[in-house]
């Protein structure tokens, strides 16, 4: 896949002049030339191709679109492309390893913890960054931390549990 | 949704920041943690020609007490890092309870105080609460700095008193004259929307008795609404619960709400009373436990 993105939709003008940025995705330096009103969620769909990232209410109310920028949540559909030049941005195709799931994926699977699915990439990157900070909360914590990502099935119970559960293999994996 | 096509510029100095603004001609707006920003962009209710992105101002994140007490929030201190500080805890307990509450958590971790009150949403948490706690915001502009309280920053919706050229750095809360106390509580559907009613209380005692106080209203106007004689009320003399029923009334006076889809003028000047006291007691209630 071509990691050089130019065309944003709508066609960019001629009299508006593209913006070259260099993006750390999961790891791997991205480079586009993007228009600047173009947003990270648009650049990560449409232009890397990465569609785990997905785009809801586009109003910054559900965090369907939440990536970890330098490793903290934030929505994707709410900051310019422009602005993440020079930075990290961990999207939900970059939990997991080559062979295994990542513990929180591996949660969400054993708990039952999605439904349609749609929510579940920003659950699980929101849940990353809240672990790292508190790798043992309570279940109010949990529901606390979860309470800008918005679950349309209303599946919240076992998406709780789901990181409730993550919490523990995350700390048995760090005890060993 | 797509923003309008803008000019996007990333100054790296305040000063770099403050010519573009000027050179935008009033058709330049600043972008800080954009969290309203960039909704407005999306949805079109703001067309900017130019965006002043300060992300990349070193040095404006700060969140600091200087020596004599007085509290210094920099124009990129976010609301998670005021969530998480130990500072406001002590010093300034209406901030502190504020800062979990505004918005949600993933929009905490990019938008910013100054911003917040920059925007000048009635609806906004920062303003009533920095009106309560009597700060005001340093702006800075070609011909230099000036202090502007927030009492006075809201000229109406979404308009404040700046210049086109001038930028918010700071927002300053001056060092408590006595203990400070107090407490915000907002009313809301479900997280991240706006507030039915958010009320600021925040008071200041010396020997138990008030020697300042303050209270700002969320949501229940068409600016952010400055309770001054609700607060006068509590002043000289301790809490009673006198004092604290005739703050609530003249609170909810103060109040003009209007009747919409999440509630009518007179439930919500019902809350804006039940707040002031309910702050009010517990306040009260953990002095006389000290005591």
């Amino acid at each position: 896949m071509s990691s050089l993105y130019v065309e944003v939709s709508p066609e960019p003008a001629s009299d508006v002049p593209v913006r070259r940025v260099t993006i750390t995705v999961n790891g791997e330096p991205r480079t586009a030339d993007v228009e600047p009103r173009l947003l990270l969620a648009h650049l990560l769909r449409s232009g890397f191709g990465l569609t785990g990232t997905h785009t809801g209410c586009d109003t910054t109310n559900c965090g369907v679109c939440t990536v970890l920028f330098d490793g903290t949540p934030i929505k994707s559909c709410t900051m310019l492309a422009v602005q993440a030049d020079g930075h990290e941005v961990l999207t939900v195709e970059g939990l997991a390893g080559a062979s295994e799931l990542h513990p929180i994926q591996e949660a969400f699977k054993d708990e039952h913890g999605l439904q349609c699915g749609f929510c579940t990439p920003g659950m699980m990157l929101t849940a990353k960054a809240f672990l790292e900070d508190n790798p043992d909360p309570t279940e109010d914590e949990v529901r606390w931390a979860l309470s800008g990502n918005m679950c349309r099935c209303t599946g919240y119970q076992n998406i709780v549990k789901s990181v409730l559960a993550a919490a523990e293999m995350l700390r048995a994996k760090a005890g060993n | 949704m797509y923003p309008s096509r803008f000019q996007y510029e990333a100054p790296r100095s305040i000063e770099e920041a403050i010519a573009l603004l000027h050179k935008g001609g009033g058709e330049a707006k600043v972008l800080a943690g954009g969290q309203s920003l960039v909704p407005m962009l999306k949805l079109r209710f703001a067309s900017p020609e130019m965006l002043v992105d300060i992300n990349n101002i070193p040095d404006l994140d700060y969140l600091r007490v200087d020596s004599d007490g007085t509290l210094r929030i920099g124009a990129l201190c976010r609301h998670a890092d005021l969530e998480k500080s130990m500072v406001l805890e002590t010093h300034q307990p209406t901030m502190a309870a504020a800062a979990p509450l505004v918005s949600d958590p993933i929009v905490r971790n990019r938008g910013t105080l100054v911003g917040s009150l920059c925007h000048a949403d009635p609806q906004g948490d920062w303003a009533s609460v920095m009106v309560a706690v009597d700060g005001h915001i340093v702006a800075q502009g070609p011909k230099g700095r000036r202090s502007i309280p927030v009492s006075e920053l809201m000229k109406g919706p979404f308009q404040t008193v700046l210049a086109y050229d001038e930028l918010a750095i700071e927002a300053v809360v001056p060092a408590p004259k006595g203990v400070a106390a107090g407490g915000y509580l907002k009313l809301e559907r479900r997280v991240g929307d706006f507030a039915t009613v958010g009320v600021a209380v925040a008071i200041e005692t010396t020997d138990g008795s008030v020697v300042r106080a303050g209270i700002g209203l969320t949501g229940v106007g068409g600016s952010t609404i400055n309770a001054k004689d609700a607060a006068s009320a509590l002043v000289g003399a301790p809490l009673s619960a006198a004092s604290i029923a005739r703050a609530g009334e003249l609170a909810a006076q103060a109040a003009q709400p209007r009747s919409d889809h999440r509630g009518g003028a007179t439930y919500k000047r019902h809350i804006v009373s039940t707040f002031v006291a309910r702050i009010l007691n517990e306040v009260a209630e953990s002095k006389g436990k000290a005591a």
